[in-house]
């Protein structure tokens, strides 16, 4: 498998505090890959350094050939490398659809301009728009929600939108941070399976996670930070053995780690 | 829930375009002549000419942004067009667009810094910026300082291949109702560029961004530059009115738009609605109106305005528009 994404001696500071440090793995096409760590570990700065919401201090981030650290965060995007959001982030103020429609926006080849004549190549866009959420929605089972407001969704259904305002996009890489948050097991269960068939259209997928039994189910390969290092990064079962894992986990390290 | 294509042509829209064309450009006028009221052409461009800036000031509503600083560009604009063509002898015509072009250029260079700022750290510094532009026009030689510019020459005449497109308004007998029409038909552009604005998907990528800032720019949208344009086209209208209010008034002074109008226009925003895109003209008419109508209360006047206000705003929240007079479905 081809390598999509690499992450090169990652580095975030924040004042005297070193958030992430020295972090370097690569993500190949097609996997699902979960970073892993305690509370506090630098996972959700890690993900925010890749999406190029923040700068790092040092170290860089490399897609396809092209470094993308630095760039601004609607320009990691257009490359194809897309974040959803922990706090369930959506457009409160609109339907399902009109949500999924607009995330639709890298998809246009009409100019602003001409989406304000409306022009036939606009017209043409918001036609293939309007059909590829259709799809979407249907696709992560939003179907019943399509007219309702974002804002009135059920808690599942939110992740559920949030995935498809990503997907929206046509990302390469899809950076999903905690989908499985606050979710009982049989939720936990169905998400799992939503994940898999995102990765099936051909998505690669990047996970924050704290629900240990997911991440052992779901993912081809982890990466354990610790204290904004890196302890450790292979398959899950390797993991599940490695002795750096266990103790960065101890207190609790049986049960949490799925052992 | 359609596209913006269909909506355009309901009949109601259609029938509501002619209805207010037919009042406007026919009714009022008429009533006018009828009545003797001239002086009504005057409240009724200045009207107009608010509700332009005002408009200005509901786009940066739009984009989640409160815009306490437009009479700055109504200022800027209206001593641009007094200095191009007191000075630089340049027709009116020429300079309208000018001033409103040359609002937009400065609102693109103070809003890349300033609109990152959100909530009431953008509105306090919007606010300094009509005090600024105020201490600008006293203080800049070009401006002729606290003492203004005044007996500025009323609009002249356009003419193409020896036919009169526009009179000299100097030769009018009526100029105020010229600029009547003129104000009118300008503010019937600007909010029909602002609707189709608005439902486009401009609009939706506004609303995206007014609702979302951060997930807006994680699904591409380059949400600085969407920012700056929606503050640019606000800079513009306010510019505009600001220009074409000082070739009503044929006199320009420091004074002419302060932190008083720039709370004004906000106002009007709020009382007709800031989920309505006719919401900023409506407001206009029944603030000046309003405010008119309670002369006779004299001293008092200020506080029953407020006191009504406040109220209004608690029992319409999202404005007047809110009641639906018209059965306007929600922008």
């Amino acid at each position: 498998m081809a390598e999509l994404l690499e992450i090169r001696g990652l580095t975030k500071r924040f004042g005297g505090l070193v958030a992430v440090n020295d972090v370097s793995f690569k993500v190949r096409e097609g996997e699902i890959l979960s970073i892993i760590g305690p509370n506090g570990a630098g996972k959700s700065t890690l993900f925010k350094l890749i999406a190029s919401f923040l700068r790092p201090s040092a170290g860089e981030v490399w897609f396809r050939g092209k470094r993308i650290s630095g760039l601004s965060p609607h320009r990691a995007a257009r490359l194809g490398v897309v974040r959803t959001f922990q706090e369930t982030t959506i457009f409160r103020g609109m339907t399902v659809h009109e949500n999924v429609v607009i995330a639709h926006h890298l998809r246009s080849r009409a100019s602003l301009f001409g989406f304000y004549l409306g022009t036939a190549r606009a017209r043409a866009d918001e036609a293939e728009f309007a059909r590829s959420a259709e799809e979407i929605i249907r696709f992560l089972g939003l179907g019943d929600m399509r007219d309702h407001l974002a804002s009135t969704l059920p808690h599942g259904h939110l992740r559920a939108l949030g995935i498809a305002i990503g997907l929206a996009t046509a990302p390469a890489v899809l950076l999903l941070d905690e989908p499985f948050a606050g979710m009982n097991h049989d939720e936990t269960m169905r998400a799992v399976e939503l994940v898999r068939a995102v990765r099936e259209r051909g998505v690669t997928l990047l996970l924050v996670e704290h629900d240990m039994p997911a991440v052992m189910r779901i993912s081809d390969r982890i990466v354990v930070l610790n204290f904004g290092s890196k302890i450790a990064e292979g398959a899950p079962a390797e993991i599940q053995q490695n002795a750096r894992v266990i103790e960065a986990y101890l207190g609790s390290e049986d049960e949490s780690i799925g052992l | 829930m359609g596209l913006g294509m269909q909506s355009s042509l309901r009949p109601g829209a259609v029938i509501g375009v002619a209805v207010y064309v037919a009042v406007l450009f026919v009714l009022v006028p008429w009533a006018i002549a009828a009545s003797g009221r001239t002086d009504l052409y005057y409240t009724l461009t200045s009207v107009a000419l608010l509700s332009i800036a005002s408009a200005g000031v509901w786009l940066t509503f739009f984009i989640g942004r409160i815009n306490i600083g437009q009479g700055a560009f109504s200022l800027a604009g209206g001593y641009v067009s007094a200095i191009l063509v007191a000075r630089a002898g340049l027709s009116f015509w020429l300079a309208l667009p000018l001033a409103g072009l040359f609002c937009a250029a400065v609102s693109v260079l103070v809003g890349l810094p300033i609109l990152r700022l959100r909530g009431v750290y953008f509105a306090m510094v919007t606010l300094v910026l009509t005090e600024v532009a105020r201490l600008l026009a006293l203080a800049l030689p070009i401006t002729n300082g606290a003492k203004g510019m005044v007996s500025l020459p009323l609009p002249g005449g356009v003419k193409l291949l020896g036919v009169t497109l526009i009179p000299d308004f100097a030769t009018l007998a009526t100029p105020n109702r010229a600029f009547y029409f003129l104000s009118v038909a300008l503010m019937s552009l600007c909010f029909a560029a602002m609707y189709r604005l608005v439902h486009s998907r401009i609009g939706r990528l506004c609303r995206s961004l007014q609702q979302n800032e951060e997930l807006a720019s994680s699904i591409g949208v380059n949400i600085a530059s969407l920012r700056v344009l929606a503050y640019s086209i606000s800079s513009f209208f306010g510019g505009v009115g600001g220009a074409i209010f000082v070739a009503v008034s044929q006199s320009i002074y420091p004074s002419s738009f302060t932190v008083n109008d720039s709370v004004n226009f906000m106002l009007n925003c709020f009382l007709g609605g800031l989920g309505y895109v006719f919401g900023p003209m409506l407001g206009t008419l029944v603030l000046y109106f309003g405010w008119d109508l309670l002369f006779q209360t004299g001293r008092f006047q200020l506080l029953i305005f407020s006191s009504i206000l406040i109220a209004l705003m608690l029992a319409l929240p999202n404005g007047l528009l809110s009641l639906r007079p018209f059965g306007w479905r929600r922008g």
